[in-house]
């Protein structure tokens, strides 16, 4: 499934699967939306039909999941195994094209201890290009934030990794807590001193 | 505490929305991996919408227990042995176990869970 992607970075490997660029609104607990931006030079634009270039629908899932997939990470403090379960509902509409901006939008639907619903849409302007519903299932829990199965690997991404990602999305510059502090890396355990790479 | 009308309503409602089946297939007969085609992703996707929908605590392993299915004390040849069968039998008293009896291979147990054993196992949970 499309997390699996994300997974396969190495460590020390640049993570560049970026499918939002910038988070504009981060409620932890809440909701998060992001934008990205769409453009004719993407080469991915034209892997569909050469004479009509389109945003592939895949593509806009991942956008969704990763918006939904972060938001749902932080409730486990970006710590625990949680991984994208499936797409209980998804649907499109009409195209997205190159110079649309997409804006996702994801809530929070449901929580239990087994994972996290989220509801996601995706506009273009006031259009409605694609919304969705995703369940991700948590695979690790308690203190000590141990996997299920001896076979999992105890976290998807190498907090470096993941720190970066978080700051170049933004999402420490627009990002909440619900009583409306500031979330901070150092609150996640995050690296604040990135490395270059 | 509802109905077994409005409690099969309901399963039958978070069935179709995780499985992406119709009304009228989620009979309770049906059984949840042959009929239905559910994975086993979409049992913890089919635990969620129940807990929310009843507002009840269900445990990993509770609906279908795994752990008895992967312990060695209760298997022979990939045979639930009569231990494991009286396990089953007091972990799962809302499911009918008749048919897996007559053939207790571990992979049959799943197969033959039905839409009626989910409404079964949400009776027994909200008169617990």
């Amino acid at each position: 499934m499309v997390i699996v992607a994300l997974v396969i970075p190495l460590e020390g490997v640049p993570l560049r699967w970026f499918w939002i660029d910038r988070f504009t609104e981060f409620v932890a607990g809440s909701h998060a939306v992001g934008n990205k931006g769409i453009a004719l030079s993407d080469s991915f634009m034209h892997d569909h039909w050469g004479v009509y270039p389109i945003m592939p629908h895949s593509l806009m899932a991942e956008g969704m999941a990763q918006t939904g997939g972060l938001l749902v990470s932080e409730l486990y403090q970006f710590k625990e195994l949680v991984v994208l379960a499936k797409f209980s509902k998804l649907a499109f509409h009409g195209v997205t094209r190159g110079g649309d901006s997409l804006t996702y939008r994801a809530e929070i639907d449901n929580l239990s201890d087994v994972g996290a619903a989220v509801k996601v849409s995706g506009h273009a302007g006031d259009e409605l290009r694609t919304e969705g519903e995703i369940f991700f299932a948590r695979l690790s829990s308690g203190d000590d934030a141990q996997p299920r199965e001896p076979s999992m690997p105890t976290r998807l991404f190498n907090p470096m990794d993941l720190s970066h990602w978080l700051h170049m999305t933004g999402v420490f510059d627009v990002g909440v807590h619900e009583d409306g502090s500031r979330m901070r890396a150092v609150d996640y355990g995050l690296p604040t001193e990135l490395a270059a790479s | 505490m509802p109905s077994k009308e409005e409690i099969f309503s309901k399963v039958q409602e978070a069935l179709v929305d995780a499985l992406g089946v119709e009304d009228d297939e989620v009979t309770a007969g049906a059984t949840l991996q042959g009929d239905l085609d559910a994975e086993s992703i979409d049992f913890l996707d089919i635990v969620f919408r129940l807990e929310k929908s009843f507002d009840i605590k269900i445990e990993r392993g509770e609906l279908f227990p795994e752990d008895i299915l992967a312990d060695a004390n209760y298997v022979d040849n990939g045979e639930v042995n009569t231990k494991g069968i009286a396990k089953l039998r007091e972990r799962m008293p809302f499911a009918d176990l008749t048919n897996f009896e007559a053939n207790p291979k571990v992979q049959n147990l799943g197969k033959q869970l039905t839409v009626g054993d989910m409404v079964s196992f949400v009776e027994h949970k909200l008169s617990a």
